[in-house]
């Protein structure tokens, strides 16, 4: 399964970003083989309006089934999130990705909108 | 003549000036009062009337049609705005963050983003007396203001001859819906406080106002607060200090009850029949 964070960094080192739609790179993790993907989202800051949509399409293209974050999606993400079946976990914001992981397994992550 | 009544600071008195002096200067002549702070306008609190003209203002934005979309992702690339968004199986539209510009509905192969009306704000236009007041309201969640200031300046131009003088009250801030009121404007009076803030934010706005090349005049507002600094710029900077409004709280009281103020208070009268002077040789100057 792919779980994606939002962070500050290229490693799972790296601080967690609680932004999602600015977040400053995309992880993507495959749990199975332990492949990792990153992505530098930091051109996001040239775009003064609709961060939020134009990071969940590449959570899309980038094939994530779970999203690991702190504050979670605005309400444009959101939109767009409810139409790609991702399930989205926040509150990691403090945590690091390693970190982030590990609750999620514990399910210490609280699981956005749904139940 | 169009005079924008604008701000750098929030709450300077923008809307008690504009309102005390349109209704003022009606005593003498016609005169066009609009509350172009669409997001939240207010001179509606002060002037009534009886409602002439109410009417949706619309701006046209994309919809999609997934039955001959053959999902190019060319919608997505010529907007600039991210309000498209191409996913593999489907074209999402963000109307708020749309501005309309056609690009994805002229461009796209299939003809599948035809353009449609959305409702953005809520004109109305009131009369009392010689006072034509109009006000525009944003509806609640949309992001953009200056369509629906342009469709109110465009409707002030339909009905009203620029002999008239229009009192246009701003946005605050130095922000694009400013611009767009004071980019038409004859004469700008900046309204401010003597206060650090409102010097910080007067500064700001003069420098907005000079870029685009306009006459501009400061008021200050609830002088008697804060220090000198305002008065000192004003004069180092040879800008003309129209007048200036005493602090005070009857003001403050008349003002939370809605009330205009220069038929009550003399301060207030002195101040806009000297702000009624200062377009008047404003005009006169500029005409050979």
């Amino acid at each position: 399964m792919n779980i994606a964070f939002t962070t500050q960094g290229p490693d799972l080192d790296s601080p967690m970003d609680p932004r999602l739609g600015r977040t400053r790179y995309l992880i993507l993790l495959d749990d199975e083989t332990g492949d990792i993907q990153t992505v530098d989202n930091t051109a996001i800051d040239d775009v003064s309006h609709g961060a939020g949509p134009r990071t969940v399409q590449k959570l899309v293209e980038m094939g994530a089934a779970v999203l690991l974050t702190g504050n979670g999606p605005g309400g444009n993400a959101a939109e767009v999130l409810e139409q790609t079946g991702i399930e989205i976990y926040v509150g990691a914001g403090e945590m690091t990705a390693k970190e982030a992981l590990e609750a999620y397994k514990n399910g210490a992550l609280k699981k956005h909108g749904g139940a | 003549m169009k005079i924008a009544i604008a701000s750098g600071k929030g709450g300077t008195g923008k809307t008690t000036l504009a309102t005390n002096l349109a209704a003022y200067m009606a005593e003498s002549g016609s005169v066009v009062l609009a509350d172009l702070d669409v997001e939240e306008p207010n001179s509606g609190l002060f002037v009534r009337g009886d409602l002439l003209v109410g009417e949706t203002k619309y701006k046209m934005i994309p919809e999609w049609r997934g039955d001959t979309c053959e999902h190019c992702g060319n919608c997505q690339t010529v907007c600039n705005f991210n309000a498209v968004l191409s996913m593999a199986d489907k074209v999402m539209i963000f109307p708020e963050l749309c501005h309309g510009c056609y690009a994805c509905s002229e461009l796209c192969p299939t003809e599948s983003l035809p353009m449609k009306r959305h409702p953005m704000g809520e004109l109305k236009h009131f009369r009392a007396g010689q006072l034509d007041f109009v006000e525009s309201r944003l509806v609640i969640g949309e992001e953009q203001a200056v369509p629906l200031i342009r469709q109110t300046l465009d409707y002030l131009s339909a009905g009203f001859s620029e002999d008239v003088p229009w009192i246009l009250d701003s946005p605050p801030g130095t922000s694009c819906p400013v611009m767009e009121v004071v980019k038409d404007a004859d004469l700008v009076i900046l309204v401010t406080e003597p206060t650090p803030f409102g010097l910080h934010d007067l500064k700001l706005a003069v420098e907005t106002v000079k870029h685009l090349d306009k006459s501009y005049a400061v008021v200050l507002n609830r002088f008697g607060i804060g220090d000198d600094g305002v008065l000192r710029y004003c004069e180092d900077e040879s800008i003309d200090l129209v007048t200036r409004i005493p602090n005070s709280r009857a003001i403050a009281e008349l003002y939370a009850s809605g009330q205009l103020l220069y038929p009550v208070v003399p301060a207030v009268a002195r101040a806009v029949a000297d702000v009624a002077d200062f377009i008047g040789n404003h005009l006169t100057g500029r005409r050979p």
